[in-house]
């Protein structure tokens, strides 16, 4: 167990709950407004191959990220459509369009680089590491917090500010208005296709983000199944916030710690495919523990009253 | 002189899917005045009131405000022209607060940031202009139900409403707090405001209103001066029958007591108490007719009776045993059947065919072993197609496409057939066509014929004293009155105990 | 009253035009992308016909989708949307295996055990998140997808860490001689699973529109309440639908590894429950159609894997064609005009018939 007073073990905890953090806020966000975002997976998916493209070609960092905020928050926007205006079933065409990106993704980055698995070939740009300047001077908090990419900062400020905005602006309280009541946001006037456009154009962002971290972060290319169900376990943290931003950052520094002990075991020589499992395993786990807790509450409530 | 402020012309309203709400209305309201609207439960009150503030597209027809035509695309043109609406169903957000929920869509900002301070600031003052008292900083989730009514009324003042759509506002109200209303209504009645009161409560529109309107199956049927008219009048308006009912009951003795109800209790998940210690009996071969302000616990009572819903505790036992502690499926072996008051809800899957629904009670009887017996359900549906007249193209086709009449008479002919000795039916006849209601009635009649006991929960007074051998009347929770002789009942007799204001004394009620 | 059944023409006309309209996308791709486009096109749209091997491939690959499709009718018919089904599925293949190399038995015998396990194996595996939402309110979509991840991980690890063919370092040994379903016709891999493939959509037949159980599970699904009243247990229904769909998926995984393999080499996970959606929307939910549109779905993906081979154009194009048709075909407004304006006349038609009489 000595794992959990290496530093490095918790360095990487917080590079591991990065993506899922991201994940976590877009499904966050899109969910409050009442719109589930299923298509989480393939905004990511196709986010993280269209910034290695975008930088690959171009040479520049800033192309790369506009590809893949792009093609990431159109992705998510077709899905919105899709689901507002055309009626489909959300789960339904969620998983259609995570099912054509993955494919998709693949088509693509064989198309332009004939490599089937990875874009070796592509010489991607990459989001920079930072150090901050006084903490990582502190003891033990220092090799933690700084030196991380800074997109994993990125990520934390997010949070927070979703938080704010979902409380203290008139925007965030529309978007919680049409998620609790959709009637009750009309008759005031508020226009509830477009609100929830809104949100879903900033949960497709918030994906990209957390998909490009994965190609453009850490690593520097895009491999076909990279993104490895963590647009998936965004729906559990998400679930696990209950709504609240500030939870949803527990619940995804939860994976991420999950995810860091099996990186913790994978350099023990415990065989990889064992240790992949761990991530899942907790998230159901913690996930199945919460609904429980959950359920027991609203009964003890309903009881009450 | 009575100013005309708002009129409909011919207005039609059908929803996707076919159905057919509003047809044809024609209406006006004066300014200033507090006009009902009145109608049985799916007359189409609601839908109207939806088309008026835009909330419903209108199919066809035109609307005027002020003599001039509008057209109101949303909610938002509809508030823009002063008319506000406080729904039913309370439109708030729970999470809000009650600031945040009445400035909500037009909040005034720091920045990028609401401004609470001043939301709460003008909460407070609107709540102290028009004295309807509201906790500015509390949760809307954590309020009463009458403060929640109060903020939606708050919420048209704040928005520049001078026409004010209230619908069924005191469904969900204790007697103190609709006064409490009532008195803050007259008061806006006085300050200029126009009100559109929609209520099935007659004796409500009676106290408060100046005229009414009529709706009846989606049509508007007459526009009267409330002071010209009768609450018996009004109600054979709203139920339209010109012929009294009257049918050919053969007189009876009845046999013992078979369904006990003992001391039955509920209380429901806001904290009511729907059932309070309720005691009745149903005797062999007769009808039943359960009468009551809607609320007032007869639906939970008889869902209690059917297994749909579980009882805090008490008994209702039957044939031996105590229907409480059964499943639905053990209560319909037991012979109870069940002809529920909502057919789109629970009486009926709309989207699957007609065949389906009327086999689904009876999946175990039309098959053998495990296998569906083809021959006996086809004779089975042609039978019930037949003897209940159900009009149907065709018995593939989903039930939603039927006249909400032929999709009662399929549920009844469901009910009916299932081999039950005890048969609960509850508002058989609501938003029924006056042929299919006939036809229903002739039915329960038959029933009672072929010695099946049947108990009828209705709002519909002449249907319950057309068809019940004894009345028993529901007043918060508990019988208030016994009628055993129905014949000389009069209709106002039964308002006066619906209305709490007559009660029997224990010894008349302990032999319900 | 009329007793011919009504012809659904208006579900008809919206798959077939899912259908046309991803091709002509699809066509569209390749188009962009292929060197020789006609060619590419040709071989996607003919290549399955070109050589007997290609062709008995499609039939080859149907198998597996029409289980698949079949245990997604079924699980989802109950209005629950578990993916669990893929794990069933995946794992059952992983005890095939075990099975066929750990345990030898004779002829017949060994087929029989190895599919009965495999369908077990997929039931249990089926239930477990029905059962979970039920004690704790966890939604089924996601604890099933978790369950998929786990389950690959696990059952791929327990081939690696039991049967790892040292060799080789990703398949597992050889499986015993008598762990394989046979073959039908020489020159191809059709094995006898085609028969029981066979079977399980005629049971599947009988069981959602001729049992009782079928009826009841359709209108669960339809709508729970009204079944809750008409006295139909509603949590044994779905309980069964979803052990059904499991063991139909289990059964799945094991025939196609004793009859397509002779070691196991599911290294990565396998997606025909994901088709199997698509599947089942194409058959519009029935039975009978899911050998069809199974057979659909798998020609174009073995024209796609034709087409692949010319060099350009990548066989993952169907997944993006697979997406769209099934974005059409569930998106309710798709070609909506056509049925509300007949909708409205109905009602307006019913209205004037019922003012009449009265």
């Amino acid at each position: 167990m000595n794992f959990l007073t290496n530093l490095d073990f918790w360095f990487t905890t917080l590079r591991c709950t990065t993506p899922v953090l991201f994940a976590t806020m877009a499904a966050l966000i899109a969910s409050r407004s009442g719109m589930l975002n299923l298509g989480l997976e393939g905004a990511m998916t196709i986010a993280a191959l269209c910034g290695v493209l975008g930088s690959g070609f171009t040479g520049s960092l800033l192309a790369g990220a506009l590809c893949g905020l792009l093609a990431g928050t159109a992705f998510t926007m077709l899905l919105a459509y899709f689901v507002q205006h055309l009626k489909a079933n959300r789960v339904v065409s969620g998983v259609a369009l995570n099912l054509a990106a993955s494919g998709g993704s693949v088509f693509c980055l064989y198309s332009i680089t004939g490599d089937k698995n990875a874009s070796n070939s592509l010489a991607s740009a990459a989001f920079p590491a930072f150090e901050i300047p006084v903490l990582k001077e502190i003891p033990g908090i220092g090799d933690i917090i700084s030196g991380h990419n800074c997109l994993t900062y990125v990520a934390f400020i997010v949070t927070i500010l979703i938080f704010i905005v979902l409380n203290k602006t008139a925007f965030g309280i529309h978007i919680r208005a049409v998620g609790e009541s959709e009637e009750a946001a009309r008759s005031v006037g508020i226009n509830v296709e477009k609100t929830r456009y809104q949100a879903m154009l900033l949960s497709g962002l918030l994906a990209s983000l957390g998909g490009m971290y994965l190609s453009m972060g850490y690593i520097n290319r895009f491999t076909a199944g990279m993104v490895a169900g963590r647009g998936y376990i965004a729906l559990a943290t998400n679930a696990m916030a209950a709504g609240n931003a500030l939870m949803g950052m527990v619940s995804s520094i939860l994976y991420g710690f999950g995810s860091g002990i099996s990186i913790y075991l994978q350099n023990n020589n415990v065989d990889p495919y064992l240790i992949t499992m761990i991530p899942y395993v907790s998230i159901i786990v913690f996930y199945v523990l919460f609904s429980f807790y959950y359920k027991v509450k609203q009964q003890g409530e309903d009881s009450l009253s | 002189m009575a100013e005309e402020i708002l009129r409909v012309e011919d207005l039609t309203k059908i929803y996707p899917g076919g159905v057919l709400a509003n047809y044809n209305i024609n209406f006006s309201v004066n300014q200033g005045e507090i006009h009902a609207l009145v109608g049985e439960n799916g007359a189409g009150k609601s839908t109207l009131m939806k088309m008026l503030f835009g909330i419903e597209e209108i199919t066809s027809g035109k609307v005027f405000l002020h003599g001039k035509e509008v057209h109101f695309g949303s909610s938002k043109d509809a508030i823009a022209h002063g008319i506000g609406m406080v729904h039913q169903h309370m439109m708030l957000a729970p999470s809000l607060t009650v600031a945040e929920n009445l400035v909500l869509g037009i909040e005034k900002k720091k920045g990028l940031f609401l401004d609470k301070k001043k939301a709460i600031e003008e909460t407070e003052a609107i709540s102290k202009k028009y004295n309807l008292h509201v906790d500015a900083g509390k949760r809307v989730r954590d309020i009463s139900i009458g403060m929640k009514q109060k903020l939606e009324i708050l919420k048209t003042m704040y928005r520049g409403a001078r026409i004010i759509i209230l619908d069924e506002p005191t469904a969900v109200l204790a007697p103190q707090e609709t006064e409490e209303l009532f008195e803050q209504l007259l008061n806006l009645k006085k300050e200029g405001y126009t009100i559109l009161f929609i209520s099935h409560k007659l004796h409500e529109v009676k106290y408060l209103c100046d005229r009414l309107t009529v709706l009846k199956d989606g049509r508007s049927i007459q526009t009267c001066e409330v002071a010209d008219v009768t609450p018996e009048e009004i109600s054979r308006l709203m139920v339209g029958r010109d012929v009294k009912l009257e049918y050919d009951k053969a007189k009876k003795e009845f046999g013992e007591r078979i369904l006990r109800v003992e001391h039955l209790n509920y209380t429901d998940k806001f904290g009511s108490r729907k059932v309070n210690d309720l005691s009745f009996s149903l005797r062999e071969g007769e009808v039943l007719g359960i009468a009551g302000i809607e609320g007032n616990g007869q639906k939970e009572a008889v869902e209690i009776l059917t297994g749909n819903r579980k009882a805090e505790s008490g008994s209702v036992i039957y044939k031996g045993e105590n229907l409480c502690e059964k499943s639905i499926a053990e209560n319909r072996a037991s012979g109870i059947s069940h002809v529920p008051e909502d057919r789109h809800l629970d009486g009926s899957a709309p989207e699957m065919s007609v065949r389906d629904n009327l086999i689904a009670a009876s999946l175990g009887r039309l098959s053998k072993k495990a296998i569906l017996d083809t021959a006996a359900i086809e004779e089975y549906c042609a039978s019930c197609v037949r003897d209940f007249k159900v009009k149907t193209a065709s018995l593939d086709i989903s039930i939603k496409s039927l006249s909400g009449g032929n999709i009662q008479k399929a549920i009844v002919a469901r009910e009916f057939t299932a081999g039950a000795d005890v048969i609960v039916l509850n508002q058989p006849t609501r938003g029924v066509d006056v042929g299919a209601m006939e036809f229903i009635h002739k039915k329960i009649l038959e029933m009672r014929e072929e010695k099946k006991s049947l108990i009828l929960v209705s709002a519909d007074l002449a249907e319950l004293k057309a068809l019940s051998d004894r009345i028993i009347v529901f007043h918060q929770g508990r019988i208030a009155g016994v009628l055993s002789d129905v014949p000389i009942v009069t209709e106002e007799e039964l308002g006066l105990y619906m209305l709490g204001l007559k009660h029997d004394p224990e010894e008349i009620l302990k032999e319900a | 009253m009329n007793k011919k059944k009504r012809f659904d023409w208006y579900g008809v006309i919206r798959v077939t035009a899912s259908i046309l309209i991803s091709l002509v996308i699809a066509a569209i791709i390749i188009f962009a992308v292929a060197d020789d486009p006609a060619t590419a096109l040709h071989k996607f749209l003919l290549g399955p016909f070109s050589t007997k091997r290609n062709f008995f491939n499609v039939i080859e690959t149907m198998i597996p989708l029409v289980f698949c499709g079949l245990a997604i009718n079924v699980m989802h018919k109950s209005g629950l949307f578990s993916m669990v089904a893929d794990s069933s599925f995946y794992f059952a293949g992983v005890v095939a295996a075990s099975l066929a190399i750990a345990c030898p038995m004779p002829n017949i015998a060994h087929q029989l055990v190895i599919l009965a396990a495999a369908t077990a194996v997929g039931g249990v595996i089926g239930v477990i998140p029905v059962l979970i939402k039920k004690k704790t309110g966890a939604n089924e979509l996601v604890i099933s997808l978790m369950m998929n991840y786990i389950f690959f991980n696990f059952g791929y690890w327990l081939i690696r860490n039991c049967f790892l063919d040292a060799s080789n370092g990703s398949f597992s040994i050889n499986f015993a001689p008598t762990a394989s379903l046979g073959k039908l016709l020489k020159g191809t891999n059709t094995h006898f699973g085609l028969f029981i493939m066979a079977a399980a959509v005629i049971f599947m037949w009988i069981l959602m529109d001729k049992s009782k159980f079928g009826r009841a599970l359709q209108i669960t699904g339809a709508n729970e309440n009204f079944a809750r009243y008409a006295g139909i247990r509603i949590g044994g229904v779905v309980l069964g639908s979803q052990l059904i769909g499991g063991m139909l998926a289990g059964l799945g995984g094991g025939v196609e590894m004793i009859g397509m393999y002779k070691k196991f080499q599911w290294i990565t996970a396998q997606t025909y429950v994901w088709d199997g959606i698509l599947i089942n929307l194409l058959a519009g939910t029935k039975p009978l159609m899911i050998p069809v549109s199974a057979f659909f779905i798998s020609y174009i993906r073995i024209g796609a894997l034709v087409m692949s081979r010319g060099g350009d154009v990548d066989s993952e194009i169907v997944s993006i064609i697979q997406g769209i048709m099934i974005m059409l075909i569930a998106s309710e407004r798709f070609l909506y005009r056509l049925k509300k304006n007949k909708e409205e006349k109905e009602a307006l038609q019913n209205q004037a018939a019922e003012a009449v009489e009265a």
